[in-house]
């Protein structure tokens, strides 16, 4: 029907049909109570914010002086911008019913190619744009591959992206031959590193990705796709979705995020290294886990995802402040991801249930 | 197998099921089935689709549990709470989708669940040996034990799958359509089988659409409609065909079918033109022509090819030969997204996980083919979505008429309304509907056909493919008979009766 047709209308006859209209209201009344309260996003994020906010606490008490001043947050906040940008593009795989294990090596990839080209090639006259565009553009190439893998292989998500891991390290390797390369572009790192308002670039580069991953996944088309792709494939495909190209450009805007993370790395650290982005996969889907991304798609948010990574890295800070170790961190990290499975799952039984 | 059995025998029946209900949320699907089946007989039963064959076979392994009823076994009243229950008293259930495991072997899947061991070790030569008896017995020696499955043919697949049944003790054997997946060659080997079970006392429930077998193999038949046992103990040799597709067809449920226009459609512009479409290995040279406004049927039982004759069409299987065009535009083989993009839709035979994403608002299912209608540089303008989505569930009826509730809280009538709705929005020239009304309540069902009915007079052509005989002679104006894989009958559907469609496609010869 075109807007201006009147839609065909079915009028009911019978005393069947308002009777059965009955009791199917009823049910349905019933059914509705009592997941009001889920429902809401204020709610349905509380766990996370209690959880971030209890993790604060302990910090407070711990070791308040040194936790609890601007410095420290920004600190946190600047640790958890890397991460926190190939999160989101992980949340945008998983809700498409995919997963990417490959992100860190492709940020280690794309830092070391990117520093290569611009320290190597054009040496003083560089502009640091050639650097950024570098790692963009390695970033979206290894998406490429492993999304046409997937959708036109195919090759499952979890196979593709490993050997995409594997061999992007490898080639990380190879290019940077083991060694750490330091940037010296002009303008790159006095960018990057700096602040704007008084909070740092990659503070705010991390902000404008959640903003525009918030608006992509929640009011656009390509966002609407992602969740229909991922909830049910086959019912997507049938309404006219062209699931395959979808697939594709989901790892290509994962594989974006990685190029983003890796430019964002290359300049905290003022250096490009293969050794970048060690296990950022396992953080990653941690985060988006925690945050309320379902595992097999079709549902997904990105505020969780941030809250997620902000739980991880401040979780983090705290230990740290406190001087415990690495290994005590993750030991807290798998407890942590298995209590809010657990705790997701509950809830999400219950809204079923009711 | 013994001596038990044929004192049971003598004194009756083996089995012997009264008044089973079962009942599913919305629909009764046995309402009163009476059957007894004695030791040592084949004993067929007789339906439709839908009649309720399925689920009685499934209260009899006890996949159900009935509502109300009782069973008797062996002149004790039993309950059967699992299906181990079940084949401890030794019923076994042979399916149509065979539940054998590709990967494992003849004898590991034959003791699958009960494996033959000693102290946690499994006895392979020990479980071969038995396994080698128990084909001798089904006169295949020639399978081996230690082949995998997934490399023997379909009818040894089935010998597997009966050994597996004879590795109990069992007594009664159902079989559900065992031909279905046979050559003429083997349907006669899996008789001699079949004879020699009786033989050695074992009832064997016969299911199968191909009369002729019945004739061949049956001792009595039971014939299912509607859920309900309308006759009992019919000699599988005496009884007329006609008589048996008259009891197969009286009606109980009448529905109400919205009448078809006064001058038939079969000339106006020629929406969809299917030349010669073929999907290698399951159906053939099938030639399809709908003009605008009207409603074609395709008649024929499950495993005709109906189902994939739609999906062909629609490109969401690749034809392997034949042409689809839509208003003199040939679509690309195996594109849904160009099929859409040219005016067709399909509301799926498995609507909830074909149709519908469950998980999310019935608005977004609705818009979900439509969405760039919404949308400007990509962003949605979902209050505009929930608006027009609203106007669709109102007109429709859909209720609760709340757009922002999950799909999958709805009924199922509700649900298919809300496919519909898809297509609705789009504009749609081609409609194709996959059983639409399965699982819908009597109400809804009519508002369903009236829906039909509705769209094809505003132009649209639509193709229907039901099980249910009397909704595609119902609410077509033309029915093609289908069967195995092939067109075998094409009239309006005024000149068909549902006796002859029935006719039409159980006549078969076998293979």
């Amino acid at each position: 029907m075109t807007d201006s047709n009147q839609p065909v209308s079915v009028s009911k006859d019978a005393d069947v049909t308002a009777d059965t209209a009955r009791v199917e209201r009823a049910a349905e009344e019933t059914a509705s109570t009592g997941g009001g309260l889920l429902r809401g996003s204020l709610g349905r994020n509380l766990g996370l914010i209690v959880a971030l906010a209890l993790i604060c606490v302990a910090g407070v008490i711990t070791e308040g002086d040194q936790f609890a001043n601007v410095d420290n947050m920004l600190t946190v906040l600047r640790l958890a911008s890397v991460i926190g940008v190939v999160s989101i593009g992980m949340t945008f795989v998983i809700t498409g019913g995919g997963i990417d294990l490959s992100v860190g090596a492709i940020v280690a990839l794309a830092s070391v190619w990117a520093t290569t080209v611009a320290t190597q090639t054009m040496a003083e006259d560089t502009h640091w744009i050639l650097l950024v565009g570098t790692a963009l553009a390695v970033g979206i190439g290894c998406g490429l591959v492993n999304g046409l893998l997937i959708a036109y292989g195919p090759v499952v998500p979890f196979i593709a992206t490993l050997a995409m891991l594997a061999a992007a390290r490898g080639l990380a390797e190879i290019i940077a031959n083991k060694r750490t390369q330091i940037v010296t572009v002009p303008g790159f790192t006095d960018f990057f590193r700096g602040d704007l308002l008084g909070i740092p670039v990659l503070v705010w580069i991390f902000a404008v990705v959640s903003a525009v991953g918030w608006v992509v996944f929640n009011r656009t088309t390509f966002g609407r796709r992602t969740f229909a792709v991922g909830g049910n494939p086959e019912a997507a495909r049938l309404a006219g979705i062209n699931v395959n190209r979808h697939t594709v450009m989901l790892y290509v805007v994962v594989g974006l995020c990685c190029g983003i993370a890796a430019v964002m790395i290359t300049a905290r650290t003022t250096t490009g290294s293969s050794t970048h982005g060690t296990l950022y996969e396992l953080d990653a889907i941690a985060a988006v886990v925690i945050g309320g991304t379902l595992l097999t798609g079709g549902r997904g948010t990105i505020v969780g995802t941030v809250f997620g990574v902000l739980i991880f890295t401040t979780l983090s800070n705290v230990f740290t402040q406190n001087n415990l170790s690495q290994s005590a961190q993750s030991v807290a990290k798998g407890v942590i991801i298995v209590l809010a499975v657990l705790l997701q799952q509950r809830l999400a039984r219950r809204a079923n249930t009711t | 197998m013994t001596s038990t059995d044929n004192s049971s025998a003598e004194s009756g029946a083996l089995l012997q099921m009264s008044g089973i209900v079962k009942e599913f949320p919305g629909v009764r699907a046995l309402g009163g089935v009476d059957l007894d089946v004695r030791a040592g007989e084949v004993h067929c039963l007789l339906g439709q689709n839908g009649a309720g064959k399925s689920t009685l076979i499934k209260v009899l392994s006890a996949s159900y549990q009935p509502d109300e009823g009782t069973i008797v076994w062996d002149g004790k009243e039993t309950a059967l709470p699992t299906p181990d229950a079940a084949m401890q008293l030794g019923i076994s259930t042979i399916y149509q989708e065979l539940d054998l495991v590709p990967e494992l072997n003849v004898t590991e899947n034959v003791f699958l669940g009960h494996e033959v061991s000693r102290g946690g070790f499994s006895q392979r030569s020990h479980a071969n040996r038995l396994v080698r008896d128990l084909l001798e017995r089904l006169g295949h020696p020639e399978i081996s034990p230690t082949r995998s499955v997934g490399r023997l043919s379909p009818a040894a697949q089935q010998i597997v799958s009966m050994a597996r049944a004879l590795s109990h003790d069992t007594r009664l054997l159902i079989l559900d359509e065992p031909s279905a997946v046979l050559d003429q060659g083997e349907v006669q080997n899996l008789f001699r089988v079949i004879r020699g079970l009786t033989a050695e006392g074992v009832a064997i429930v016969y299911i199968s659409h191909r009369l002729e077998e019945i004739r061949e193999i049956g001792d009595r038949i039971t014939v299912l409609k509607d859920g309900v046992t309308v006759a009992t103990g019919l000699p599988a040799d005496e009884t007329p065909t006609s008589r048996l597709i008259q009891l197969m067809t009286g009606r109980s449920i009448e529905y109400v079918f919205p009448p078809r226009p006064e001058t038939p459609r079969d000339h106006g512009d020629v929406v969809l033109e299917v030349r010669d479409l073929a999907l290698a290995g399951v159906f053939s040279g099938v030639d399809l022509t709908v003009h605008a406004g009207e409603v074609v049927g395709l008649a024929g039982l499950v495993g005709a090819g109906r189902s994939e004759i739609l999906e062909t069409v629609y490109g969401a299987r690749r034809a392997s030969q034949g042409t689809v065009t839509v208003a003199g535009r040939t679509l690309r083989k195996g594109s849904v997204t160009r099929a859409v993009a040219a005016g067709m839709g399909l509301a799926p035979e498995e609507r909830k996980s074909q149709g519908l994403l469950l998980d999310q608002a019935v608005y977004r299912n609705i818009t979900v083919s439509s969405m760039n209608r919404f949308a400007r540089a990509g962003f949605l303008n979902s209050k505009a979505e929930r608006q027009r989505a609203g106007e669709l569930t109102r007109s429709l009826d859909v209720r609760p008429p709340d757009v922002d509730r999950a799909a999958a809280t709805l009924s199922g009538g509700n649900q298919q309304k809300i496919v519909l709705a898809r297509w609705l929005m789009r504009d749609c020239k081609v409609l194709l509907l996959d059983e639409p009304t399965r699982g819908v309540d009597v109400g809804a069902r009519s508002e369903i056909y009236k829906l039909v009915r509705a769209l094809a007079d505003a132009g649209v052509a639509v193709v229907v493919v039901s099980s249910e005989v009397e909704e595609v002679l119902g609410l077509a104006d033309r029915v093609l008979v289908v069967r195995e894989g092939v067109v075998v009958h094409e009239a309006p559907a005024t000149e068909l009766d549902e006796s002859r469609v029935l006719d039409l496609v159980m006549e078969g010869k076998v293979a």
